[in-house]
Parts: structure tokens; C-alpha cells; sequence
């Protein structure tokens, strides 16, 4: 599947519309990497743990959107958003949403 | 009395460590930005002085988590009190957008360019304390434009 965050695909055209797609996950890492988390906010740093936790996460997102684009015969997804928010303590929200197109 | 003592030498290990983090950290990302001087990154919607020669496009991403150290977390509240700026955050999330945008370059080092790049912040906060800023997450997403073949 062709993914892009541009409208347009320079030197190709869209040949029909499928309508939006898009793909969540809310996830939360277990209470022991909670607790790493909690340490490392003393001492400062990157938080390896969350940061690949979103990045898996992000990943399961954009395969469900591909999964929904593969579902209305399309072949590119266009012009797609990501956006992350906190719903609780500890867990995050990765939504990503496009456009679903049949490019030739 | 024991909780005072306890804040204190936590603060004083944030300090220490949250500076040592700090100074590695923007000495890496210095050197990679050097390294990666070469290729463009544009906000704009299409790519640059490239013509429509043979060329392939592909998504590109990068994201980091960073937390505070507990120092900060007591500088920046004592900077809440008298307004301004929160120098203690400024740099946090400076370095974590940088950091986001290198790592986004280094997955495809030998592209051309990059365009149409997108920034975003979200906080990950632990919502302990009132207005905890835990730590933040800063992704960073465009389109790699590559060499066909």
C-alpha cells in the first residue's frame, strides 16, 4: 500500500475517491515499565520503553487503516494525519486517518 | 521533616543527572545534524526544485519520548509562581523535536529530500500532581522523496 501525507502524487493521477480511513489503538504499557517510567522522571532522559511502545502502537494503527483501504479496493492512501492523545494515566491514543484512492 | 529531606536529595540527583542527560544528549543530536545537513526537510506541500524525474515517494516518521528530571519539575513550578518563561521546559522539548526530526532523516539518509513535514506534541502525563507535565512525545512525519531504482 502507497502511503503519503500530500494531497497529490506528483507524475501520478487518481483515478477514483474511496472516502476516509483510519486506524486507532489505546495502549498501556505494563505497571513494571509504568514504574521504570516513574524513576527515569527523577533522573531525566528518554523513556525507551514509551517510546517504542507508541511507535509499535503506531504501527498496529496504520495496519488497521492499510486493512480498511484494502477493503474498498483501494491501492494509495493520501494526505494522511497522525495525531496521539492521553486518555489516562499511563495509556495513549494513536489515531491516524487518510484518504483511500486508486491511483494508476 | 523526612519528606523535606527526601524532596531535597531527589531534586539534587535530578540536578546532576538531568544535566548529564542534558549535555550527552544535545552533543549526539549536534553531531547526527551535522551528518544529516545534506538532506532537506520543507513544511511546504510539494517538493522543492525537483523535478518530476524518476522519482518514488514513501512515508517517513520518527518519535521520541523524553522526560523531565525531578529538578526541573521543582524549577519549573517555582517559574509557574512568577510567570515567563519556563526555561526548565523550553529545552526538554527542544530536544525532543530535534531528536523527532533526526530520526526521521535517518530513516531514509539518502533521500533527496523531505517534504510536506508535519510536528506533533502530545504530553504523557502521569496526572499525579496538579498540571504534572510527566513527559513529552514529539512525532515527527512527512514524505521522503527518493531516487527511483
Amino acid at each position: 500500500m502507497f502511503m503519503t501525507n500530500t494531497e497529490i502524487v506528483p507524475g501520478r493521477t487518481i483515478t477514483q475517491y474511496h472516502g476516509m480511513v483510519s486506524g486507532s489503538t489505546v495502549r498501556a504499557k505494563h505497571l513494571g515499565r509504568d514504574m521504570m517510567a516513574g524513576i527515569k522522571n527523577i533522573f531525566g532522559g528518554e523513556l525507551k520503553g514509551y517510546t517504542e511502545l507508541l511507535t509499535e502502537s503506531r504501527k498496529e494503527a496504520i495496519e488497521r487503516m492499510i486493512q480498511q483501504a484494502r477493503q474498498m479496493g483501494a491501492n494509495a492512501i493520501i494526505n494522511v494525519r497522525f495525531s496521539t492523545s492521553s486518555v489516562a494515566a499511563g495509556a495513549a491514543e494513536l489515531y491516524v486517518y487518510g484518504t483511500a484512492v486508486t491511483l494508476n | 521533616m523526612d519528606t523535606l529531606i527526601m524532596v531535597v536529595i531527589l531534586t539534587a540527583v535530578g540536578f546532576v543527572s538531568g544535566k548529564i542527560a542534558e549535555k550527552m544528549h544535545y552533543t549526539s543530536i549536534r553531531e547526527r545534524e551535522q551528518k544529516t545537513l545534506k538532506l532537506p526537510v520543507t513544511t511546504t506541500r510539494r517538493p522543492l526544485g525537483v523535478g518530476p524525474g524518476n522519482v518514488r515517494m514513501e512515508l517517513v516518521s520518527g518519535s521520541v519520548v523524553i522526560s523531565v528530571d525531578y529538578f526541573k519539575m521543582m524549577l519549573a513550578g517555582l517559574q509557574n509562581i512568577f510567570g515567563g518563561h519556563v526555561t526548565a521546559y523550553e529545552s526538554l522539548i527542544d530536544r525532543a523535536r530535534r531528536e523527532a526530526i533526526l530520526r526521521m532523516k535517518e530513516q531514509k539518509p539518502f533521500a533527496l529530500q523531505i517534504f510536506n513535514v508535519r510536528i506533533e506534541t502530545t504530553s504523557i502525563s502521569k496526572g499525579t500532581g496538579s498540571g504534572a507535565v510527566g513527559s513529552v512525545e514529539v512525532l515527527a512525519y512527512g514524505t521522503a522523496l527518493l531516487k527511483a531504482g
